[in-house]
């Protein structure tokens, strides 16, 4: 389903990673995460060995936010900590502060059926800080939200990156979001999907939403576009299927 | 909508699902009094439902002692269900090998005839309240097992996922993760149980019931029907159906509070 990706991920830089529906972008996070083995080839964290190893946390967004109903936002965000040995009541004290960074402090009882779209995604955010990832793995985290939340989302995750200083790496089809996101692109073509495009965009550091009334933004999005029109990504779409 | 603009609703919704049922309960039996006195039916084919009320009410002190005696063999043969049924159900979900080795034998016990197997529980219990409880759990049992395996099979695979990936113990995956997921499921087959354990307490005292002193409504229904008793025989069985009802709406208010606190939908 992949073929040939010879990918190296500088640490800190913030990554889209674009493409067709079923091309394996998702995938790719996945094998990244460890959650599945590549059939071949090799997948390397680094620091690969020793002390340094551990420190380097993984954190995955899934599409849809993924929180458990039972619990409150407090609570949910509390959960990987719990999961890796921390005292319940220390890990409700750490939750705070992603859920601040998010500003969800106010809600910290509330549970998920209470919550706008938007709200269930940053408390899921929220919960992938909770740990100080070093690299943090979005798959279309935002996809089923409405383009107004959606903006807003992908302003302040970009505003999260760059005050933790950690590897993102961003799964999307929408390539507005990937240009206005990230740092480099990266084009997948259909199956079996390979690397059509490893592009660095070359835009400000400072990004807000009139970026996007910006011509070079355009002419960067239209630059994707064209990359993926050329691997045709854009063909009658009888073999495509659903990510994953 | 305001809150005083949805009480009026609520009430007449209430009052639209309760007065149906109500009323056929009314014309059916007010039929059937007038058919059986109009016809002369003999009462010991089709009682009245008066005489069937009378009979509750000159024999009330042996119905509710048998009453109290079937509801004790049916809560014990339920919570014995709820017991071993979820153990086993989790002992399934835990482990494939288990659950295929032992998943026919456990559709045993729903395919069995209890009837024809009460006789052994005889043999092997002794007559009286621990045969019928038996009785009650063999035949209550695989809705549980099957319930709580499937409820525990439907967890969100992305949600397994997420425990993985932050290297969740096998005992938090099933505490936090697991068996959450599968109250709903689980609640529903503790519900289906309910009303059959008093099904499986009735069938039990049919063959296992002659104990000493305590007689239930399957022996009342025995008896009646030797003495050509039909108003006793349906007072029997009246009472016996109403344990049901009662024991499923306990069961189903319990859940439903329990549900509200877990905020699962059903």
């Amino acid at each position: 389903m992949l073929q040939d990706i010879d990918l190296v991920i500088e640490e800190g830089s913030f990554v889209a990673l674009l493409g067709p529906s079923g091309c394996g972008k998702s995938t790719l996070l996945r094998f990244i995460a460890g959650l599945e083995k590549p059939a071949s080839g090799s997948i390397e964290l680094s620091p690969s060995s020793g002390e340094a190893r551990a420190r380097t946390k993984l954190a995955f967004v899934f599409q849809d936010a993924q929180l458990l109903p039972w619990r409150s936002v407090l609570d949910n965000v509390a959960l990987p900590l719990e999961l890796s040995g921390s005292s319940r009541a220390e890990a409700r004290e750490r939750a705070r502060g992603p859920l601040a960074e998010v500003e969800l402090s106010d809600v910290y009882e509330r549970f998920p059926d209470q919550l706008s779209g938007g709200m269930r995604m940053r408390v899921s955010i929220a919960r992938a800080l909770v740990t100080e990832p070093s690299v943090l793995l979005l798959d279309e985290p935002f996809a089923a939200l409405d383009e107004l939340t959606r903006q807003r989302l992908d302003e302040r995750l970009r505003k999260l990156w760059q005050s933790r200083k950690m590897t993102v790496i961003f799964v999307t089809h929408a390539l507005a979001e990937a240009a206005f996101l990230a740092e480099r692109a990266l084009v997948m073509s259909r199956r079996p999907g390979r690397i059509v495009l490893d592009h660095r965009l070359d835009l400000p550091e400072e990004r807000a939403f009139d970026l996007r009334a910006n011509a070079e933004f355009a002419a960067q999005t239209a630059l994707l576009y064209r990359a993926l029109q050329q691997h045709g990504a854009f063909d009658d779409g009888s073999n495509a299927r659903s990510d994953g | 909508m305001t809150r005083s603009s949805l009480e009026p609703g609520a009430a007449r919704e209430l009052w639209s699902s309760v007065l149906p049922p109500a009323l056929t309960f009314v014309v059916v039996i007010a039929l059937w009094e007038g058919i059986v006195r109009a016809c002369s039916v003999p009462r010991f084919l089709v009682p009245p439902p008066s005489d069937v009320l009378m009979a509750v009410w000159t024999e009330r002190a042996s119905l509710g002692s048998a009453l109290f005696t079937t509801a004790q063999g049916a809560v014990f043969g339920f919570l014995l269900s709820a017991t071993l049924g979820t153990i086993v159900g989790l002992a399934f979900s835990l482990s494939r090998w288990l659950e295929r080795g032992l998943y026919p034998y456990a559709l045993f016990l729903q395919t069995v005839p209890i009837v024809a197997v009460a006789p052994l529980l005889v043999l092997w219990f002794g007559p009286g309240l621990r045969a019928v409880a038996v009785s009650a759990f063999i035949v209550s049992v695989f809705p549980i097992i099957a319930n709580t395996l499937a409820g525990l099979r439907s967890v969100d695979p992305r949600l397994s996922d997420l425990f993985r990936l932050y290297g969740a113990t096998l005992a938090d995956t099933v505490l936090k993760l697991r068996l959450p997921t599968a109250i709903p499921s689980m609640m529903t087959g503790l519900k289906v149980a309910s009303g059959l354990s008093v099904i499986g307490a009735i069938v039990g005292e049919f063959v296992a019931g002659f104990s000493e002193g305590s007689a239930g409504l399957g022996i009342t229904v025995l008896a009646a029907y030797r003495q050509l008793r039909t108003d006793l025989l349906f007072a029997a069985v009246l009472l016996a159906s109403l344990l049901g009802l009662l024991l499923f709406a306990l069961v189903s208010g319990l859940s439903s509070l329990f549900l509200r606190r877990l905020r699962a939908p059903g």
